[in-house]
């Protein structure tokens, strides 16, 4: 079992502090959901984990099985086995989404044992074909240039194949849902569910209930204002959907 | 200070021009002019509108001589090319062309055909008509300073003639080989298609990678596409860092003709190049397409010209340059469209990526349209590596040198991606990608 460990962690974004110091204990396995309204500090959380230069840790700890993340490069912590799943993944015209998980599985095959020769080309094919295929994704999507030019739906997708391809130990999936029809949400999910299997701990980051339906949390926390202000089991999500979070902001008098 | 570019000119004088009795009078006659030329333009100087950008005033040409006998250093019998691998050569036609001479390899099937494809010389004893058609009609020789000089001193050029109707189906390859250190190695590559006709060319120019002393390379490339044929030409060039490279090119597209010309470069020390198309003919269709690779303190400039000059002619031009180390590259791109040349659609892009603050890249579109009725075009950009790609990458686990050098990749990739033959874009991401690993 690996753990995901984040302590008091405060984080500024142009000088201005976002987090307010979060707690949080992922363990592979478990799938935790963070709600919240529009700028409590969800996606701060998720880029300040990834190591984003935009955002300064001002304070607080953050490690994986006992190592310190927030000193490492982003491509080390994902060498670590975190993953990113962007609410708004990144155009790279020009590289095509073969070209380019090719190159991050070599990545991590080679900092794993600096010897490897890389993954061969009908190994590499055979893995993708069955990605593709568990997203319910055409072919020709391998060859397409990443992100570019692609639906919101067709972004998230490419973002849970990544997922697969990578196999991390923790997966934090910023808004995924947001932008999905039902139909691309259910095989968004069921993506996530067969991949989760394989023992990975999730954090799913999101406004809504709904996705929540599909990847079933076994812990939800609300964030307001740069905190984690409430933990609870699936029951606390679904009193925020029909509730709304203004009891909580009571609560809390933010 | 006093202009210093006179006392640093050339030595040359015109003895040295090869005007002997055996010596094809249609060379003679070109040449003889071509000194004229030369006598009569003034040394370019960054006061001159097309060399703004481009000092020369650290360039010793006084120390540069013709190649002459005594330089004895032997050219390798077989050469090939950083991008042209002796593997892409073998079985192929090829011409070979150093201050030593021309060689030409040329398939049964080609002869057969009725191509020619000669040295100059040889197709200047043989075909004078034919080379009456191209040799000064399209590059002249008051171009400027080095089309002038290049006419005047180059002995040696390939001479490709591809006769009304006939598919060229194999690409004939060419290598020109500039060995010499403090020496000029002046050269022209001359194409002819007649009506209907098509062929693909390959040409990649070099020098040898270390040098001591500069050299000089100056070429003139004259193109006809004739009514209705096909010329697709990509120019690589790797030279050494040591060379100085001038060049004057230009094609003419004739009715319904189309021209796809795809430069890639990555060496010498100073280039210094004008690029024109003109489609003359009604339907004309000219693609431009060019990535450069710059490191060190290399300076790379490309003055390119499409001028529409009849109806319902097509161009399109995209130049990619990234740049490392203290690198500089000038692109300054004209439009011109003649007055009754309706139902035009043109376009020039130049776009620029900067691998380093001390790099630095000036882009200059521009048009100049005498009429109404065209569509016309411009885009140039200048910009660093995306942080927040690189950004993307990162979190993928992949290492910041190889994040970068996939963007890179990327931005190349749909110039790269077009070679006629996929080797080739291939071979010339890999050169590049061997210089990024350096730098």
């Amino acid at each position: 079992m690996s753990v995901l460990l984040i302590k008091n962690l405060h984080v500024n974004v142009e000088n201005t502090e976002i987090l307010r110091g979060v707690d949080l204990t992922i363990k592979t396995g478990e799938v935790h959901a963070i709600m919240g309204p529009n700028g409590t500090g969800k996606s701060t959380l998720a880029y300040a984990l990834m190591g984003h230069p935009k955002y300064e840790i001002i304070q607080g700890e953050a490690t994986l099985d006992g190592k310190d993340l927030l000193n490492l490069d982003p491509n080390e912590r994902s060498e670590l086995g975190l993953f990113l799943a962007f609410q708004y993944p990144v155009a790279v015209p020009g590289v095509s989404v073969a070209n380019f998980l090719r190159t991050a599985i070599n990545a991590r095959r080679k900092a794993q044992d600096p010897d490897d020769k890389g993954i061969s080309i009908p190994d590499f094919r055979k893995k993708l074909k069955e990605q593709l295929a568990l997203l319910d994704m055409d072919e020709t999507f391998a060859g397409r240039y990443l992100n570019d030019g692609f639906s919101g739906g067709e972004k998230k997708r490419v973002e849970i194949l990544q997922m697969a391809t990578l196999e991390p130990k923790f997966s934090i999936l910023d808004e995924t849902d947001s932008g999905l029809d039902i139909d691309a949400l259910k095989i968004v999910a069921d993506g996530i569910n067969t991949i989760s299997k394989k023992d990975q701990g999730i954090l799913v980051i999101t406004h809504y209930q709904r996705i929540l339906n599909y990847i079933e949390p076994d812990f939800v926390h609300v964030m307001l204002n740069g905190r984690i202000v409430e933990s609870g089991g699936p029951e606390l999500a679904l009193r925020l959907e029909a509730e709304g979070y203004e009891w909580l902001r009571e609560k809390h008098t933010v | 200070m006093a202009r210093k570019q006179p006392e640093k000119g050339f030595t040359f004088s015109r003895d040295m021009i090869a005007v002997s009795e055996e010596v094809p009078a249609i060379l003679r006659e070109h040449r003889s002019k071509a000194w004229q030329a030369y006598q009569d333009l003034p040394f370019p100087t960054m006061k001159d509108e097309a060399w703004r950008r481009t000092s020369l005033s650290n360039i010793n040409f006084g120390a540069i001589q013709l190649p002459n006998g005594n330089l004895s250093a032997a050219i390798p019998k077989k050469i090939s090319g950083r991008i042209l691998s002796e593997n892409l050569l073998s079985k192929r036609s090829t011409a070979l062309l150093s201050p030593a001479g021309v060689e030409i390899n040329q398939s049964a099937q080609l002869k057969k055909i009725g191509v020619v494809f000669s040295s100059l010389v040889e197709a200047a004893e043989k075909h004078p008509e034919l080379i009456a058609k191209v040799l000064g009609q399209i590059v002249s020789p008051l171009d400027g300073k080095f089309a002038a000089v290049t006419s005047a001193f180059a002995e040696q050029g390939v001479f490709i003639y591809v006769p009304k109707g006939v598919d060229v189906e194999d690409p004939i390859f060419g290598i020109t080989f500039t060995p010499w250190e403090n020496t000029a190695h002046f050269f022209q590559t001359l194409i002819y298609l007649e009506e209907g006709s098509s062929l693909t060319y390959i040409q990649e120019s070099l020098s040898p990678e270390k040098q001591t002393h500069p050299s000089l390379a100056g070429e003139n490339v004259e193109i006809f596409v004739g009514k209705n044929a096909r010329l697709k030409i990509a120019e690589l060039q790797t030279y050494g860092d040591m060379v100085w490279s001038f060049g004057h090119k230009k094609a003419l597209v004739e009715r319904d003709g189309y021209l796809e010309w795809k430069i890639g470069a990555l060496g010498s020390s100073l280039s210094k190049h004008f690029i024109t198309v003109d489609l003359i003919g009604q339907g004309a269709e000219g693609r431009v397409s060019g990535a450069f690779f710059a490191d060190q303190k290399q300076h790379l400039s490309y003055n390119t010209l499409q001028r529409h000059l009849a109806p319902r002619t097509t161009s399109d031009l995209l130049f990619k340059g990234a740049l490392a180390g203290e690198s500089r590259s000038v692109w300054r791109g004209m439009i011109y469209v003649a007055p009754g040349a309706r139902h035009i659609d043109g376009y020039q892009a130049n776009r620029n990526l900067l691998l380093n603050r001390d790099a630095r890249s000036d882009s200059i579109p521009g048009l100049e349209i005498l009429n109404n009725d065209v569509r016309c075009t411009h885009g140039s950009t200048v910009g660093k590596i995306d942080q927040e790609q690189l950004f993307y990458l990162l979190s993928r686990g992949i290492p910041r040198k190889e994040a970068e050098q996939l963007i890179i990749q990327g931005f190349f990739d749909d110039i790269f991606s077009r070679f006629s033959i996929p080797e080739v874009g291939e071979r010339l991401w890999q050169s590049i990608k061997s210089r990024l690993a350096i730098d």
